[in-house]
């Protein structure tokens, strides 16, 4: 009798209905599920092996695209929010359960029990475990990229603030790291509002970027440029020493760009230029 | 050259570009403009570019040009209303127009010429 790989399913199929409450025990003790609510162990476990089951089934039990796999990833799904905190279930311990229980289910069938047959069974099982694995690091994947990239959005949103400091001086102070794309909405916004507020003098405040590259140098000339072209003139202040030498090491030529070592400064040249003086009130 | 307005407000031309400007245009406006500068004997010119949504790196070779011959028979040129977009993307093609004077609005633009008339007599 030649054994077909559909067979070793139908019998992998069978084998997991009939023992199916000792596999549930055996997960349950390996107490993978534990940090969700206990409560709550049994049912996830025995959708999980459902999955599995449905999956193995088909003969898909290495595709994590499977509908047998949809619930497992509802379960593992709840796993991942919950487990905030980084520890993470390792899915590895259903392993050895599994295995363990099928080999005592061939060796029970008889004296040819442990042939080719039961080999591929294992592998297929193993192979079942091992994508329930893949599903959770997709998951867990997918979170992280999508608090990656409401992060990246906050910070966006964050650090471009454009402040009127007086009537025709606004400022904008730069804060963080600037990679291309915070730079790049940096700089449109102070574009637009240097037209909507008619300011005639913009101040870059760099005191919150921690290192001036070249290509940060760069960026602020351009916008120092752009700005030159709508016919407002820009002033870079909050350049601190250490950054100030580095830029003279790079080479970095501002140009015609004011400089002002704070805000400050920035500020009085800024009234100067638009012909505003501060006074004390002292005399009064 | 129907895109293009220009009026002459006390010794300054106040050139108003409404539509896109062809090249033929922007070469017609230069000539024009320069012709007109020596005739009226203008002292400004104010250019307001606040209507142009694209400025092509030709067009901005012409203005810088025609700063250059005006400042030639002592007339100023002034670029005013030049767009965010616009400006960035000058910026981005390397043109940074360098000795091009610039003004946010009309308002500002003559203000400049006004104040540049003013500092001569005080100091004399």
């Amino acid at each position: 009798m030649t054994v077909t790989a559909q067979d070793v399913r139908d019998e992998l199929a069978e084998f997991l209905r009939e023992r199916r409450p000792d596999i549930l025990r055996a997960w349950s003790e390996a107490n993978v599920l534990s940090h969700v609510d206990p409560a709550d162990t049994e049912q996830e476990s025995a959708e999980l092996l459902a999955g599995v089951v449905q999956a193995i089934r088909d003969g898909a039990e290495g595709d994590s695209g499977h509908e047998g796999f949809s619930a497992a990833r509802s379960v593992l799904g709840t796993v991942v929010s919950g487990s905030r905190d980084g520890a993470r279930p390792d899915l590895a311990a259903l392993k050895p359960p599994l295995l363990r229980l099928w080999t005592e289910h061939r060796r029970s069938a008889g004296p040819d029990g442990l042939t080719e047959h039961a080999v591929d069974g294992a592998v297929a099982l193993s192979t079942a475990v091992d994508t329930l694995r893949a599903v959770l690091l997709e998951l867990e994947v997918d979170a992280g990229l999508e608090t990656i990239r409401a992060q990246r959005e906050q910070l966006t949103e964050l650090s471009t603030p454009v402040i009127k400091l007086w009537d025709g001086v606004l400022a904008i102070p730069l804060i963080g790291t600037l990679d291309s794309m915070r730079s790049q909405a940096a700089t449109e916004n102070l574009l637009e509002q240097i037209v909507a507020q008619q300011a005639r003098v913009a101040i870059l405040d760099i005191t919150g970027v921690p290192a001036v590259d070249t290509m940060v140098a760069q960026h602020l000339l351009k916008t120092a440029m752009a700005a030159r072209l709508m016919g407002a003139e820009c002033i870079i202040s909050g350049i601190r020493p250490q950054i100030a030498q580095t830029m003279v090491q790079l080479g970095i030529d501002l140009g015609e760009v004011a400089t002002r070592a704070t805000l400050a400064d920035a500020l009085g040249y800024a009234l100067r230029t638009t012909g505003m003086a501060v006074v004390s009130d002292q005399h009064s | 050259m129907s895109a293009t307005a220009v009026i002459e407000l006390d010794g300054v031309l106040l050139v108003t570009i409404q539509g896109e400007l062809t090249d033929q245009d922007a070469i017609a406006l230069q000539h024009d403009l320069t012709t007109q500068v020596a005739s009226v004997g203008a002292r400004g010119v104010l250019i307001d570019i606040s209507a142009l949504e694209i400025v092509d790196s030709f067009l901005a070779r012409t203005l810088h040009d025609i700063a250059g011959s005006t400042s030639l028979l002592a007339a100023e040129t002034v670029v005013v209303g030049m767009r965010p977009e616009v400006a960035i993307t000058l910026v981005e093609l390397g043109l940074t127009l360098p000795g091009l004077r610039t003004a946010l609005s009309v308002a500002d633009g003559l203000a400049l010429f006004g104040g540049s008339i003013a500092a001569p007599s005080e100091g004399a």
